[in-house]
């Protein structure tokens, strides 16, 4: 029981090399190896979720070893409420995408699915590791991974795309490990949970504020360093899209609810207008922008990027809450509605994603124009990409309407105006989702390269729907997905209201003697 | 004084410096009744005898601390007796990767071998050097070896330049070094590191030994390749014949550390604000120029030259923080860069044929096609010497970073995080052009070698392996300096 975590990282990672090693020569046995891995890590990761304890915020499955005992650095691992949707969303996501290549990949493919697999277990590392070193580790090593899928898989700008994409990615993190190191020279060791009760004043805060900014900025991403996303999606392999589009950005936002909130809540406090601006502007700029693409995956990286400004304004909107009603009843609503926001952008967007694959693995175009009516000749994958593309605008009774409800809930009580720019979304969204169904869906026949296309097969139906079924559970039923996080999301509000500086210099930089009663930082 | 009695217990420390003259007499006799068509005898009695000396330093060479010999002259400890450990792993590792690489271009001489065994001996002798004399014999061991080992492919005109122009430079770079020492000398009275150490530190710096540090800083400089004494580098690396290119990259780093450790942080300890102010603007100019000037090189070996100049800009750094725990990084990064190295040469030895240098970034395209293993090894080498973790380069960049927080110097922080992802962008192109690009026409297969094959693959094993699991070598580097 209590290896479970490390089974998940390293059971992916292990298969990965073993198909590696098989070679292309094998490869019909490296596909079965690296289905059941990605099978396996999903069955491993259910008991964590049947034994997790959710009447506690603290970690649990820990593992404690040393790794560099000249650091104080530790082999820790452990799961709370915000890490555990992520890691079993990780484990689910992978075997879509081990699955859409299954024949479609046919240069290299040992090593695409070695890579997807070892990307799962640096991924899963990244979410439960809980020393800032370690976490570190899996996040620059999932790098590597991710560029050469773009690299060896891409379409024709692939080489721009990911060398973009990696030194975007670079750039912000190496600042955040500065930060790290700057946090790790005065707490003396790399444990996240001694980072957050560090003393720290006002301007060492908005230092690390800043430095964590630009790396989970980069990740989410937040306008305006959200250029690599629509050139690294256009340019990757359908299942590259899909774990960047529903895991990797994830990173960012779980970055944020992680390490800015809790380790520089001064800052944050003071700062918070700017990343609910820039989110705000993600929401209308970017769904503008979304709606006049002509690209099917550039506007549904353009539509992540909306979507995932929900995330960020749902976690920093417990300030201006706070601000406002003096209290932080409802603080709980945004986080809560940015974390169900991740899980559920996880599966719409993957989904997204996975249906233009379908479509180009037929006609090799992902230009809307090529297509049109394809609901006359695939009336099983147009019932489920519209599905998906209403779960995108925020139907109820899908994933998609169920955090962006609780965050635009939440931002009323901040103020109306954050309220009435976030829902416009639901306008914007609508009009850009809808107007992709109705040009490549509905409509007779444009082609006759449309008229040839045929219908899901079973390897394709099985993931789309599996994929449904998630979308509408989690839109029909998010309770128990709340229920896991609800402890934790309440502890973070408390962190993230509570200071870091002296009575004194407190009152002095937010004006607020009295706050709500948390446990100490 | 009355000299001390020679007996073994007075000269057994320096046992590895001893075998390894036995070793080159043995060679250059074995060598010379060998004659030219057993030539494979000497490298093999070469390797043998590497071998052999670095049992003999295992068996008698370990001093529990600190053993000073021969009246001062000489200076045994734990950091020495890893740093000889590591000289004959790094020399054995050079001769592997080139032996077929000079059998094809019939310059594997006996004399190369000698050669290569002198300049590790002088390597040993500045690893050991207690005394400004002893500093500068070394010193001169080394560079006059490495002079002969350049010009060795007698018949290319660009090796005979770039061997040229090192001596000549060097020659100079050595009469700094001569010139510094003596004005302190003069104004100290003594030629001993450790009676030095004290005389600096007991009363006010004096002009005259500032003037004498600055020629020794530009010495030192030189030597590193740290801008702007870094001219020569770039030549050489490019011109000589890579096998040369391999040693001189990587075995005398050890030597160029030693140099910096007794001498500065050591024998000048007194002055230490003083050498460590000067090498600040220095280390940033190498940083950024090394770095900058790297990414349009079209030739690997010239981009290595700048890449090592860059990674020279970090080890300064860690030199630059004045600290037990710097001085640490900067033998870690030594050491991991010397490793990562060692793996980038062994791939360029092994995708060249007889008649092709494969010193070309186009050489590079496709390789991964012609050649998976050798494209994964080399993926591991640039993604580690770019600092992304898991492998171990990751490791070396932070522990300089940390020191310099450490010691708080923010400005450094920041120009060596934003320098590295400027120097990422030339790693990324090599993997770019191995994995990413259609192989040209015409570019032949890379050698089968088995052997050096085998030992590029246990060094990229060791780069992950050492990536993965950084403890041991990260406390070993933290124990030997205190």
């Amino acid at each position: 029981m209590h290896d479970l975590l490390s089974v998940l990282i390293w059971l992916p990672v292990l298969a990965g090399i073993v198909v590696l090693i098989l070679g292309d020569r094998l490869i019909g046995l490296g596909r079965w190896i690296a289905l059941a891995a990605s099978l396996a890590t999903l069955a491993v990761s259910i008991p964590l979720w049947t034994h997790f304890d959710t009447r506690t915020s603290a970690f649990q499955f820990l593992e404690h070893a040393p790794w560099i005992p000249t650091f104080h650095a530790f082999y820790a691992l452990g799961l709370d409420g915000i890490s555990l949707p992520l890691v079993v969303l990780t484990a689910f996501m992978t075997i879509p995408v081990i699955i859409a290549g299954w024949t479609v990949i046919e240069n290299r493919p040992a090593q695409y699915y070695a890579a997807f697999l070892i990307m799962e277990g640096l991924m899963i590392g990244v979410f439960s590791a809980t020393d800032a070193l370690l976490f570190y580790f899996f996040w620059e090593a999932m790098l590597i991974p991710m560029f050469l899928i773009i690299g060896i898989w891409g379409g024709p700008r692939r080489v721009y795309a990911t060398i973009k994409f990696f030194l975007y990615t670079f750039l912000g993190s190496i600042f955040m490990l500065v930060a790290l190191i700057y946090m790790y020279v005065k707490a003396g060791d790399y444990a996240i949970a001694s980072f957050q009760a560090l003393p720290l004043t006002l301007a060492e805060q908005r230092w690390i504020f800043v430095a964590f900014l630009l790396a989970f900025a980069v990740k989410v991403p937040m306008w305006p360093v959200h250029t690599w996303l629509p050139d690294a999606h256009v340019e990757a392999p359908t299942g590259g899209s899909v774990i960047l589009a529903a895991i990797m950005l994830k990173m960012g936002g779980y970055g944020f609810l992680r390490f800015s909130l809790p380790i520089a809540p001064d800052a944050c406090r003071q700062l918070d207008v700017l990343i609910i601006a820039l989110s705000l502007i993600a929401v209308i700029y970017i769904g503008l922008v979304a709606m006049v693409q002509s690209d099917m995956k550039k506007l549904i990286a353009y539509s992540s990027i909306t979507h995932m400004g929900f995330v960020t304004l749902g976690a920093f909107v417990v300030y201006a809450i706070l601000r406002n009603t003096g209290g932080v009843a409802g603080a709980a609503l945004g986080m809560d509605g940015a974390m169900v926001q991740m899980v559920s952008h996880g599966l719409i967007s993957g989904a997204l994603f996975l249906c233009v694959g379908v479509l180009y693995d037929r006609l090799h175009s992902r230009e809307i124009a090529t297509y049109g009516g394809v609901v006359n000749v695939m009336p099983k994958f147009a019932a489920l990409m519209v599905l998906f593309c209403l779960a995108n605008t925020g139907l109820p009774g899908t994933s998609g309407f169920v955090g962006e409800f609780m965050v635009v809930l939440a931002s009323f009580k901040a103020s109306f105006w954050y309220a009435v720019l976030a829902a416009t979304t639901l306008v914007l969204s609508a009009a850009y989702s809808l107007w992709l169904v109705k040009r490549v869906i509905f409509g007779a026949v444009s082609s006759p390269k449309v008229a040839s296309l045929e219908d899901l097969n079973g390897r394709e139906a099985v993931v789309l729907g599996a994929l449904a079924l998630a979308v509408l559970l989690v839109g029909v039923w998010p309770a128990p997905l709340l229920n896991v996080m609800d402890a934790s999301v309440r502890h973070l509000v408390d962190q993230a209201v509570s200071t870091k500086l002296p009575l004194t210099a407190m009152t002095a930089v937010h004006g607020l003697p009295a706050l709500p009663a948390g446990p100490p930082p | 004084m009355t000299p001390a009695p020679l007996t073994w217990s007075t000269v057994a420390p320096a046992i590895a410096e001893i075998a390894l003259t036995c070793a080159i007499c043995l060679v250059l006799m074995v060598d010379v009744f060998a004659g030219e068509r057993r030539r494979g005898l000497t490298i093999t009695l070469t390797l043998v005898s590497l071998a052999a000396s670095a049992a003999l330093l295992i068996a008698y060479g370990q001093v529990g601390g600190r053993v000073v010999l021969f009246d001062g002259l000489y200076v045994e400890d734990t950091l020495g007796f890893v740093l000889k450990l590591a000289g004959f792993l790094f020399l054995a590792v050079v001769l592997l990767y080139s032996r077929s690489y000079m059998e094809q271009r019939q310059i594997l001489r006996g004399e190369y071998c000698v050669l290569l065994l002198t300049a590790l001996l002088g390597i040993f002798v500045l690893v050991s050097a207690n005394n400004l004399l002893t500093v500068y014999i070394g010193v001169e061991l080394l560079a006059l070896s490495v002079y002969a080992i350049i010009a060795f492919d007698r018949d290319n005109p660009i090796a005979a330049e770039s061997a040229m122009k090192y001596f000549v430079l060097s020659a100079i770079a050595s009469g700094a070094l001569l010139y510094g020492m003596s004005m302190i000398y003069g104004l100290t009275g003594t030629l001993a590191l450790d009676e030095l150490a004290t005389r600096l530190s007991a009363g006010a710096l004096s002009p005259g030994v500032i003037l004498g540090l600055v020629f020794i800083v530009v010495a030192v400089g030189f030597k590193l390749g740290v801008v702007p004494f870094h001219m020569w580098l770039p030549d050489v690396y490019q011109g000589a014949p890579t096998s040369v290119t391999l040693f001189v990259s990587t075995v005398p780093q050890i030597a160029y550390f030693s140099l910096f450790l007794r001498l500065l942080t050591h024998g000048l300890a007194g002055a230490s604000h003083q050498w460590s102010q000067m090498f600040i603007p220095l280390a940033v100019l190498t940083l950024v120029i090394g770095n900058v000037v790297a990414i349009v090189q079209s030739n690997l070996k010239r981009m290595l030259a700048y890449s090592t100049i860059g990674n020279v800009g970090f080890i300064v750094l860690g030199f630059i923080t004045g600290t037990p725990g710097g001085y640490s990084a900067a033998l870690y990064y030594t050491l991991v860069y010397v490793l990562m190295v060692l793996g980038s040469f062994g791939v360029i030895l092994l995708a060249s044929r007889k008649g092709f240098e494969a010193d070309e970034l186009d050489h590079y395209k496709g390789l991964y096609s012609r050649d998976p293993m050798l494209a994964l090894v080399m993926l591991v080498l640039m993604f580690s010497t770019a600092g992304v973790p898991p492998f171990v380069g990751f490791w070396a960049k932070l522990r300089i970073i940390q020191e310099l927080w450490a010691t708080d110097h923010p400005v450094l922080v920041g120009i060596a995080a934003g320098i590295s992802v400027i120097g990422c962008f030339y790693y990324l192109r090599i993997v770019k052009l191995m994995y990413f690009d259609p192989a040209p026409v015409g570019i032949p297969q890379p050698q089968p070698a088995g052997a050096a094959r085998f030992a590029l693959g246990l060094n990229a094993l060791a780069v992950i392996g050492l990536g993965v699991l950084p403890g041991p070598l990260l406390a070993l580097c933290a124990g030997l300096i205190h």
